[in-house]
């Protein structure tokens, strides 16, 4: 009777823990049910491309979570440095790969300065660091404008020709184009690398999760670790990843619509792949155990001789070098860099997609990033085609989703504040 | 170290007798410098004074109210009340209500309030409670929680079912970005009222009346008894439970207060502005408030009404000063717009790095 009772209890709290992801896949099946207009193909190259343009800015938050600085919003100062990174290749007429070397070295290094003030400040404002990244933020934003439009011209002279100086030499201009990487820009300079097929990249996905996971079972198994693997779970898994795989032999055999869809491009994906192992191993290193014990509690890990204050630093450093490359990587498969507005927003729509994923202020992983990103976007999708089936108007849909971004962020930090502050009340009492 | 500081509520009261000693804060140093150094500034590139003092004037009494509403939020002791939005969006409903019965001049205004007011009571209890259940991270949640009902407002001003074509877009439905209140006459209908003229500068006596009457009112309540709980609270929640006040219950009041100062205060900014914004629009207004109230000597824990007005007179005087002078100087770049992002956000970030609590 006892364990019914328990059974019972942790389905609602699971259902509670996960109700984010939860209205997300509701949504946005509920988004296929209504809307006809979307085709299998275009829904999946908008999809890919989301994915693989926005991932790597997601895996960003992670470390800063585990490191117990919550959601590092001040990302958006990472993205800023990595604006500025391409503003110089593109002044200069940098392109193709030495181009693209030169920003993510560049990034890196004006990133790796405003990580480390901006983690000085998280250290300032201990217990109210979101608040302080959302803000921090806005201030640095101010800071980009008065570089981007009043240094450059009235401190650094620049001609009032250059295509992306504004005409009356003040400023950059609001787009600038990032010339395609055929002519010696900086578009598509990782996309034109190698691309392959959408269905071929599902298989070798597929394929690759299900080694994976075979892997570590035995890896495991043959360390005597075996208490870690789950039969279940590798049976639901493996069958996912074979259905996976089946889905793209279908699409290859049928020539269905799913051959229509874009190709995906290989560098960037590996690129990705590579942050996840990053992120994986970095977790396994003295620095990574620092970052972990400083999350469970600084006081303990100061006591235990941590140096709380530069892991936190640190953490923050690390982040916000991984974002300048994310935007990197976003912009030049945008094509165009939006100085004054590309960056504004990633910081929520990255915090968003992390969360939809089921992390929480003070728990994240590479799957809750990548799964996140994938409903994210295909949400984003959705919602002005359902806006546009059910009520006639596209916009309506758009204004959802911003509601459904903002929303998302409340109800999560709400949540999961308020379960930390009934368990401490619980401890107390 | 916050945990050590975790019921370091006597460092606010050992902060709160030291600005008392230190007298004027820093931030009220600096930016009341910056804004005498703008103004010399102006002289010399040939500003009118008289239409910049009359322009700093009109624009403290429109955003004053909106300031006034973070003083209950940071008494009570949830932080400023970065969910201005909240109220705002409840004072706009109440105005395109008004509109909507198509009410003119006094009326309007007057209705537009009385529509507003409860509303804001009934949503601000909701928030106050939500920020009870949400310690030691008010002001993340707080924030999130404004953004969410702007955008779900968003919605409502499109499937809204007004008809009165004042307000509606020419096809379609739902209701327009920017309402002229010229065509309800309700533009300027308080700044007009008993408005003078002492040389060049125009005193809108209405607005100015508006704005202290709802600062004395504010004064006045945190000198009852049950504005003294609420400050008790804030300052030291253990003690005052101790002493057997519902800190609980005086933190939803104080929120209720404030969403309902932001619902009137946006009426009366709207009126001075001649146009209401629906929409996007109030997103982003409740950080100039709070950085206004900071400005003032106000801390994220401790704020008077006195920090309220010295800090929207500072605040807005700079910025109004520094439009003008700044593109006189520098033509063609929108430097004052930057130096609002800057000094604004600046200055909340200094006062987070001033608050000392742990979660509690």
């Amino acid at each position: 009777m006892e364990s019914l009772h328990n059974r019972s209890k942790g389905a609602g709290e699971w259902i509670l823990e996960n109700i984010v992801t939860l209205i997300f896949i509701a949504f946005t099946l509920f988004g296929f049910m209504v809307s006809s207009g979307v085709s299998v193909g275009y829904f999946f190259s908008e999809l890919s491309s989301r994915i693989f343009r926005n991932s790597f800015l997601v895996l960003s938050l992670i470390i800063p979570v585990l490191a117990g600085l919550g959601l590092n919003f001040g990302i958006v100062i990472g993205a800023m440095s990595g604006q500025v990174a391409i503003s110089i290749a593109r002044y200069f007429e940098m392109g193709g790969i030495s181009g693209l070397l030169f920003c993510f070295l560049v990034a890196a290094l004006v990133a790796a300065l405003c990580g480390y003030f901006t983690g000085k400040l998280y250290n300032k404002t201990r217990g109210q660091e979101m608040i302080a990244s959302l803000i921090v933020g806005f201030f640095a934003n101010g800071i980009y404008q008065f570089l981007f439009l009043f240094v450059v011209g009235v401190v650094i002279a620049v001609p009032a020709t250059h295509p992306m100086i504004k005409p009356d030499g003040i400023g950059i201009r609001m787009t600038v184009d990032l010339v395609p990487v055929k002519q010696g820009g900086l578009k598509y300079a990782l996309e034109n690398i190698y691309q392959i097929p959408f269905v071929h990249a599902l298989l070798i996905i597929a394929l690759g999760l299900l080694a994976l996971l075979l892997i570590r079972y035995y890896w495991n198994k043959r360390k005597g670790y075996g208490y870690r693997n789950s039969m279940s779970s590798l049976i639901v898994n493996g069958t996912l990843c074979l259905a996976l795989a089946g889905v793209a032999v279908h699409a290859m055999v049928t020539k269905s619509q799913l051959m229509m869809v874009r190709k995906v491009p290989v560098v960037t994906g590996l690129l990705i792949i590579g942050l996840c192992v990053f992120t994986v191993l970095i977790m396994k290193t003295k620095l990574g155990q620092d970052f972990r014990s400083v999350g469970q509690s600084q006081h303990t890990a100061e006591v235990s001789g941590i140096n709380v204050d530069r892991t936190r630093i640190i953490a923050t450093m690390i982040s916000t070098v991984l974002a300048a490359w994310g935007q990197i990587i976003y912009l030049q498969n945008m094509g165009t860099l939006n100085t004054y507005n590309a960056h504004t927003q990633i910081g929520m729509f990255s915090v968003a997609a992390l969360l939809v994923g089921g992390a929480s202020t003070s728990k994240a992983s590479i799957t809750h990033a990548i799964f996140g990103t994938i409903l994210f976007n295909a949400m984003f999708i959705m919602s002005p085609e359902i806006g546009q089936s059910l009520f006639g108007q596209a916009i309506l849909g758009e204004y959802f989703r911003t509601f459904m971004v903002y929303g998302v962020i409340g109800v999560a930090l709400g949540l999961h504040v308020w379960n930390t502050n009934k368990k401490s009340r619980i401890t107390v009492e | 170290m916050s945990e050590m500081n975790g019921n370091g509520n006597g460092n606010n009261r050992l902060r709160c007798v030291g600005g008392v000693l230190g007298g004027i804060g820093l931030p009220t140093l600096i930016i009341g410098g910056f804004w005498v150094f703008t103004v010399i500034a102006g002289h010399f590139v040939g500003i009118s004074m008289s239409t910049l003092v009359s322009d700093t004037i009109k624009r403290a009494g429109m955003n004053g109210i909106l300031v006034l509403a973070m003083v209950p939020a940071i008494q009570s002791g949830t932080g400023p009340n970065f969910a201005l939005p909240i109220g705002i969006v409840c004072g706009l409903l109440g105005l395109v209500t008004a509109i909507e019965l198509n009410l003119m001049g006094m009326a309007w205004f007057l209705t537009s309030c009385a529509i507003a007011i409860p509303l804001a009571a009934i949503v601000g209890y909701g928030y106050g409670k939500l920020m009870n259940a949400v310690k030691g991270s008010e002001m993340t949640i707080a924030t999130y929680t404004g953004f969410s009902i702007v955008a779900l407002m968003c919605l409502a001003w499109l499937m809204i079912p007004f008809k009165n074509p004042k307000m509606g877009w020419f096809i379609g439905t739902g209701l327009r970005e920017t309402i002229q209140l010229d065509a309800v006459g309700g533009a300027q209908i308080l700044n007009n009222f008993l408005m003078f003229t002492i040389g060049e500068v125009i005193i809108p006596t209405g607005l100015l009346l508006t704005f202290a009457f709802f600062s004395f009112l504010v004064w006045l309540f945190f000198r009852s008894k049950r504005g003294i709980a609420i400050s008790a609270g804030g300052i030291n929640p253990k003690f005052a439970r101790a002493t057997g006040l519902d800190i609980d219950g005086n933190r939803v009041f104080a929120n209720v207060i404030s969403t309902v100062l932001g619902a009137i205060g946006i009426i009366v900014y709207s009126q001075s502005y001649g146009y209401a914004q629906l929409y996007t629009a109030p997103l982003m207004m409740a950080f100039p408030a709070v950085a206004a109230v900071l400005i003032g000597g106000a801390t994220a824990s401790r704020a008077k009404v006195s920090h309220v007005i010295i800090g929207v007179v500072l605040f807005q005087g700079l910025l109004t000063t520094a439009l003008p002078v700044a593109n006189e100087v520098f033509a063609g770049t929108d430097l004052s717009e930057i130096m609002r992002m800057i000094i604004q956000n600046g200055i909340i970030l200094y006062a987070l790095t001033q608050v000392k609590r742990g979660v509690q």
